[in-house]
């Protein structure tokens, strides 16, 4: 069920490159200080993101605990989304779910979040191109470039993306926000590209939940895949063909 | 509008010492990343060039990046212990300028306005 993209000169590269790296810093994921660490040696600043990479979250629903919002708060801290108490709507990049079966009483809890899909919708509709997916699947919206149309936030199924209403203020220097551009989780693009993971993957871990795991899908070294393998996995609307990067287990 | 004010920018061209000697503490390093008589006339077409890459292709090279200015230019805790500038005050590195000769300057809408 694994996403592989067919086998490209650039892509047997950047194998071979990780293998090299990946033997030079004795293998694997690397701690570099409390709370850093890098799943693979970062990219070089002035190469530009690899179409051999599928950037892919996989979410233990099994391990997600309904009370704790972990990943929310991280998520929220390092994008500054402070909101204005108005829920409706406020700014929210990540979601708890609780969802209840009534027939067998199983209650599960899961975190939403922009599903990086390799079909996104949200892309199909935007007349500006603004809502775009990067070389490595990340999906993202260019703030330079939207007009705060919000069909991708109609378009997408996972309710994903949301609307900046108000003027803001104190941006972090890594998350650029403003008024009138819609916006959703990036999967911590600017940690990705300096080979961290995601601040809502880090807090699960911190929390020692584990529930989320965050990788590379063409890698089939990668933990993410080697997950993926060995789990039963599925996509959330697997119906509608969109090829999600998240996928969730225990659901 | 925008010609015009490029039209005064290459007409005034290196009189900006108004606040030449306002800014020169403020930046950090000894040198800019270009001439400044470059900078003034093309640092908006390095920072669009340097977005488009950074956003789209995730090339994030500092030496033409908006953090980078910020980082010399406005830093958050400016060395000489003086409090840091905000955009609107007009004493901000950006808006010395662009209030100057009237050019909208909307980077600070969404980005910070300080460095780190």
């Amino acid at each position: 069920m694994k996403n592989r993209c067919p086998e490209t000169n650039s892509h047997r590269d950047d194998l071979a490159r990780r293998k090299f790296l990946a033997g030079v810093v004795g293998g694997g994921a690397v701690m570099l200080a409390p709370g850093v660490t890098l799943h693979a040696v970062a990219r070089p600043l002035d190469a530009p993101a690899s179409g051999g990479i599928r950037w892919g979250m996989l979410v233990e629903a099994g391990k997600c605990d309904s009370n704790c919002t972990g990943c929310v708060d991280a998520c929220n801290t390092e994008h500054g989304l402070t909101g204005n108490d108005r829920p409706a709507t406020d700014a929210q990049w990540i979601r708890k779910v609780d969802v209840h079966d009534p027939k067998s009483g199983k209650d599960t809890s899961l975190p939403m979040m922009c599903q990086h899909c390799a079909e996104p919708p949200c892309v199909d509709v935007c007349p500006t191109g603004a809502s775009f997916k990067r070389a490595d699947g990340i999906v993202l919206v260019d703030k330079h470039s939207c007009i705060g149309c919000r069909y991708c936030m109609m378009a997408c199924p996972y309710k994903a993306r949301s609307f900046i209403h108000e003027p803001l203020h104190d941006q972090k220097p890594w998350a650029p926000r403003g008024k009138g551009t819609v916006e959703s989780c990036t999967f911590c693009v600017h940690r990705v590209d300096a080979g961290g993971t995601p601040a809502c993957v880090e807090a699960c871990d911190k929390k020692q939940k584990g529930a989320l795991t965050f990788g590379d899908l063409n890698d089939p070294g990668s933990d993410i895949s080697k997950k993926i393998e060995q789990l039963q996995t599925r996509h959330i609307r697997a119906d509608l063909g969109l090829d999600p990067g998240v996928r969730y287990s225990g659901i | 509008m925008l010609l015009a004010a490029l039209l005064l920018m290459v007409g005034v061209g290196g009189s900006f010492a108004h606040d030449d000697e306002k800014h020169e503490h403020t930046a950090l390093g000894e040198q800019c990343v270009e001439d400044e008589d470059f900078m003034r006339r093309n640092h908006m077409a390095l920072l669009k060039h340097q977005r488009d890459e950074t956003v789209h292709d995730g090339l994030r090279t500092k030496k033409y990046s908006l953090r980078g200015c910020l980082n010399c230019h406005a830093p958050a805790h400016p060395s000489d212990g003086s409090q840091p500038a905000s955009i609107e005050s007009g004493e901000h590195f950006c808006a010395g300028c662009h209030v100057y000769v009237a050019v909208k300057l909307d980077c600070f809408e969404c980005h910070a306005e300080l460095g780190e």
